[in-house]
């Protein structure tokens, strides 16, 4: 395999049903259910997707959702501040076990 | 600040699609050897429809002028400062005029360019205002502020119960100047601001201002009522500014626009795209139903798109001096690969969504 991640395998999604169509299908399904507009609007969903798919770093989500962003009308700066999001969520899961390391420190030295 | 021009219009660089054919070359798909998509006409053929009818003559559009202070790269007429020539004269406006009143068409849509530019333009709005029929002036906002002469426009809109109709592609400065040009977004605000101060977009004014949102790149716009949404709380937060309705209207390969789409290798993607988003139902509310379109020279179109292509009116009829209201109104549509921008997902006309 010359490339673990081709652009154009994003337009292939849809065919993992071929291999396991009742999941696939139910997954999609699932999928449409949860982006429609509803307590959160189509906009904020997108956003929290595009900060989900940098925080798993997936480079077809933040392809997809970039697009997506732009199209539910959401501009440069809320995606930016929804990538910050990502990282502050991100960064603060690391740091937040400084406090496990600070606990095992003090635990083991005089 | 004022508006700084991004380029020369295609006809003034020397570009290839400054010439209809050659556009309508790039759109029949003559040269597509891979990848071409189904063409319009098929596409209507396999619905069992032979042609899009007229169902009735409601709407006057001119398009006054390709003379404009912007060039935005979007631009579907390649409007600019350089294009001086093409200006509606008083005897076309006047001839207009006789139409509008002896075939009691309801709105005159006046579009450009920017209209504002004509020397006419506000003798022509004071004479439908009079003759009772409902104004639309498709105004860019950025002219209120080009020059002296003009900031006294949203009075004369006020005066004239104009409805203003003005485009907007986002309520951030990078995406709207990108699209429209530098310093178009600073004076856009500024010009809404005027607008509101008389009354435009303020509740129980009767004074109506909508915006128009086309989508600054390759893609489909969103949905009209979540966009309007988000452009409301955004405006009203960072600006205090109000407005009725936004418009989502989706950009259609002709063009500039069109130009943008090769130059970037989008084209066929794009195609691909509102092929794929068609959407049948859009087919009842097509703006060329209800609308004609007069170009500066008085030559008479089925839209603006099909006057920009200079895909004149089928029939004997084809300028205003031989204007024939029955010729007109039994008329077919003259339809091509361009129009699946207005039959795609929620559909695209000169006021929005249409299914
Ligand atoms: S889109 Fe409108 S404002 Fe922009 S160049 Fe064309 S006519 Fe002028
Ligand atoms: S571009 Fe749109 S409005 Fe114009 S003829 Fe085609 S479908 Fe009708």
């Amino acid at each position: 395999m010359a490339n673990y991640f081709n652009s154009e395998d994003l337009k292939k999604f849809g065919n993992i049903t071929e291999f396991q169509k009742p999941m696939g299908d139910k997954f999609f399904e699932y999928y449409t259910e949860v982006f429609k507009e509803g307590a959160l609007t189509v906009r904020e969903k997108s956003l929290i997707a595009l900060a989900v798919a940098h925080a798993v770093q997936c480079p077809y989500c933040i392809d997809a959702y970039s697009s997506d962003c732009l199209k539910k009308g959401a501009d440069e700066e809320q995606m930016m501040e929804a990538v910050h999001v990502a990282a502050a969520i991100k960064g603060g899961a690391t740091l937040v076990f400084g406090v496990q390391m600070m606990n095992h420190v003090k635990d083991n030295t005089m | 600040m004022g508006v700084k021009q991004i380029s020369k219009s295609l006809k003034a660089s020397g570009n290839a699609l400054g010439d209809h054919f050659y556009q309508l070359k790039v759109l029949s798909q003559k040269d597509i050897h891979d990848g071409a998509y189904e063409n319009f006409h098929k596409k209507l053929k396999s619905l069992n429809v032979d042609a899009i009818k007229v169902s009735e003559l409601e709407i006057f559009q001119i398009n006054i002028g390709k003379l404009c202070n912007q060039t935005c790269s979007h631009c579907h007429v390649d409007a600019g400062p350089d294009r001086k020539e093409e200006n509606m004269s008083f005897e076309t406006l006047e001839r207009c005029l006789y139409l509008i009143k002896t075939y009691n068409f309801k709105k005159v849509d006046i579009t450009g360019g920017a209209p504002e530019m004509n020397a006419y333009f506000r003798w022509f709005v004071e004479e439908c205002t009079k003759a009772g029929v409902e104004v639309m002036v498709r105004c860019n906002l950025t002219i209120i502020m080009a020059n002296k002469k003009y900031h006294d426009l949203p009075d004369f809109f006020k005066a004239n119960h104009v409805h203003v109709i003005s485009s907007l592609p986002s309520f951030s400065a990078m995406r709207t100047d990108a699209q429209r040009g530098d310093g178009v977004f600073e004076d856009s605000i500024a010009a809404l601001k005027m607008l509101n101060a008389v009354g435009f977009g303020q509740e129980d004014s009767g004074l109506i201002i909508d915006l128009v949102y086309n989508p600054s790149g390759a893609y489909l716009p969103g949905d009209q009522k979540s966009l309007e949404a988000e452009f409301k709380r955004q405006l009203k937060r960072k600006f205090d500014i109000v407005f009725n309705s936004l418009f989502a209207i989706t950009n259609l390969p002709v063009s500039r626009f069109l130009d943008y789409l090769l130059e970037t290798g989008k084209y066929l993607d794009y195609m691909h795209e509102l092929v794929g988003a068609f959407n049948p139902s859009t087919l009842d509310g097509l703006m060329c139903k209800n609308t004609i379109s007069i170009s500066w020279d008085g030559f008479m179109y089925d839209c603006d798109f099909n006057q920009m292509l200079d895909l004149k009116f089928t029939g004997k009829a084809k300028h205003i001096d031989d204007f024939d209201f029955e010729e007109i109104l039994n008329r077919k549509i003259i339809v091509n690969n361009h129009c699946y921008g207005c039959t795609a997902g929620a559909g695209s006309s000169c006021g929005g969504e249409i299914a």
